[in-house]
């Protein structure tokens, strides 16, 4: 190539560098900007923020808007079962899914094939919500705890996941081990298991991500049910409840009546903050993980 | 394999007890399912009773079709499927244009930090709930939000826009939401896929003097087509299983023409007002031409272009 045609190759791509980082840069902002507004605006003066103009650094810096939502009793009860409905959600989830997982990678298992089916049917035909609705109230499911964990134990995109990891693992240790006498239990316990940790924590990082993020459960099965009550849904009773048009839950608890009555958006916000972080604390260390869990999981399943 | 061969030879129940650790591990867990995802399909069976809460399965009574005519001369289902239809479809083609393009042009970030940065932000609305996405959409959309106060700003607009009480915008909201918040997230498996890609196919074309659009033309996509094209199977398949979160949370009285989907249809008519029969059919409905745009679309692909899930 000689220089001249190279140096006319050049400026389209100079150019398209251009291009690539304004369009990089935008999408950046864009997806940031919305959060730093949002905690902006909790750590504002709320009569302050009436005013407007709030943009990603708070003008009147004040803790009230926390110290005022966690007096709310909905909030801490809410709190406590979000915390309480993820961690035993995640581990019930992370026990079937490596369990599954494991009988179903191997090939001399003679359920194998039946077993790996029947569940790959589940992720495409369901009840739908009436039946499931009645089922719960059939198994004495409603206003329990229960009915966030048990329903979601068994998930076979989950079991699928684990199941193309282990694949990969090789299979002489599995047979060395046998050699040395231990059983199916034995291999999963010692050896599976702690070498399947990638995985695990992949699909742990989806399972607690589902569970402190559900909040339709709560509306449809423990609506009245205040010792119940989850953080997304004591959100989403106070974000409704000043919607324009929407009346918000006719059943409307104590928090979104004070909400309604001060209705100040630095106090939203600042549940909104309470709702979000946990959960964006915990994903850039799981990160390197779920990036090659996603692509596992898509390529097999 | 030595394994095959022996359980080939010995009997069913032999190897059972051989395995009993692996059944173990496997049968509760088969029951669990059975429980949580089977026995609810036998619930199909309310759509076609005149289901009455507190009698048994054989005291219902059984009126064939009549929930399913009653539910293709209510104008409502039409307007919810055509709700639903209009927002799956939007969904499902920002769905792939959005990811796919911010796939390549992150791909073409040659800077590693920067470049990590990005994408680790890019992930960060997938872990938030709808409820808080919601919100925030909400917030960045109100008459004194920062969308409108950058379009009367920048003079594109003279009169701010109420984006949430607007029944016409509705369809763009939830779309653009969606897109905000899965873009990052769905662009993994893309950018997986042109990781793949040869790095001797992009050293050919260089020495072939093309440049880095053509190279994104003619060795990226291609090079990326069959992932595409699985993954659109799939979204087919699931183009009515939209759910109702985003509708749920996003509408409000003003824009319920629009913003009612075929699952709060269901919701709505089949819990609200206790017709569980009724809601029933709604639900069967939606599975059944699910399960048929999923074998429709993975045939015709099958045919086009040699590649499919089944």
């Amino acid at each position: 190539m000689d220089k001249q045609t190279r140096l006319r190759a050049n400026l389209p791509d100079r150019f398209f560098d251009i291009f690539v980082y304004t369009v990089i840069l935008l999408a950046t902002i864009c997806t940031l900007y919305p959060f730093l507004n949002v905690l902006a605006i909790s750590l504002n003066d709320s009569t302050d923020t009436v005013k407007g103009g709030i943009t990603i650094f708070p003008r009147h810096l004040t803790f009230e808007n926390y110290s005022l939502i966690f007096s709310f009793p909905g909030l801490l009860t809410g709190l406590k079962i979000s915390i309480l409905r993820t961690l035993v959600g995640t581990l019930l989830g992370l026990i079937s899914a490596s369990m599954l997982a494991y009988a179903l990678s191997r090939r001399d298992f003679q359920g194998r094939k039946f077993i790996s089916t029947y569940l790959a049917l589940t992720m495409y035909i369901s009840g739908g919500l009436i039946p499931f609705y009645l089922l719960m109230r059939d198994l004495h499911l409603l206003g329990t705890f229960a009915v966030y964990v048990l329903p979601g134990i068994v998930s076979a995109f989950n079991v699928f996941i684990v199941r193309s990891f282990i694949d990969g693992l090789p299979f002489e240790m599995q047979e060395s081990a046998m050699i040395d006498g231990a059983n199916d239990f034995t291999i999963y316990w010692r050896i599976i298991l702690p070498l399947t940790k990638p995985a695990l924590a992949t699909i742990a990082l989806f399972l607690a991500v589902g569970q402190w993020n559900s909040w339709f459960d709560t509306y449809l099965y423990n609506g009245s049910s205040e010792h119940l009550t989850t953080l997304q849904f004591e959100l989403m009773k106070v974000l409704q409840s000043t919607q324009l048009g929407s009346g918000g839950d006719p059943n409307a608890q104590t928090m979104s009546q004070v909400m309604n009555r001060i209705s100040p958006d630095s106090v939203k916000m600042a549940i909104t903050i309470v709702v979000t972080v946990p959960i964006l604390l915990v994903y850039p260390f799981v990160q390197r993980y779920f990036v090659r869990g996603m692509t596992l999981g898509a390529v097999k399943s | 394999m030595q394994h095959d061969r022996s359980v080939k030879k010995r009997g069913f129940w032999h190897v059972l007890l051989r395995q009993k650790y692996l059944y173990f591990l496997s049968v509760p867990f088969v029951i669990w399912a059975f429980i949580f995802s089977y026995l609810p399909i036998w619930g199909w069976t309310m759509a076609f009773q005149k289901f009455r809460v507190g009698r048994s399965f054989f005291e219902q009574q059984w009126v064939g079709l009549d929930n399913f005519r009653l539910l293709f001369q209510d104008d409502q289902f039409y307007n919810a499927l055509k709700n639903t239809m209009a927002m799956s479809v939007m969904g499902l083609i920002a769905g792939f244009v959005f990811p796919i393009f911010f796939a390549i042009i992150l791909n073409e970030v040659r800077v590693s930090v920067f470049k990590r940065f990005v994408q680790t932000v890019s992930y960060l609305p997938h872990f938030v709930s709808w409820v808080v996405v919601a919100g925030i959409v909400t917030k960045m959309l109100a008459t004194d939000g920062v969308v409108n106060d950058l379009l009367v700003g920048w003079h594109i607009i003279d009169e701010r826009i109420q984006f949430m009480a607007n029944e016409n915008l509705f369809w763009y909201v939830v779309t653009s939401s969606d897109v905000w918040k899965e873009t990052g997230w769905n662009a993994i498996i893309y950018l997986a896929a042109i990781t793949g890609v040869g790095a001797d196919l992009y050293e050919a074309a260089r020495v072939d003097g093309a440049s880095r659009i053509r190279q994104i033309w003619h060795i990226t996509l291609p090079g990326i087509r069959s992932t595409i094209i699985i993954l659109l199977i799939m979204s087919i398949g699931n183009l009515l299983s939209i759910g109702f979160e985003k509708q749920f949370l996003l509408g409000n009285s003003l824009v319920r023409e629009k913003s009612e989907v075929l699952d709060l249809y269901a919701l709505n008519y089949g819990l609200g007002m206790g017709r569980y029969s009724f809601g029933t059919a709604i639900n069967i409905f939606n599975s059944v031409i699910s399960l048929i745009l999923l074998f429709v679309s993975n045939g015709i692909f099958k045919k086009l272009t040699k590649e499919s899930i089944m």
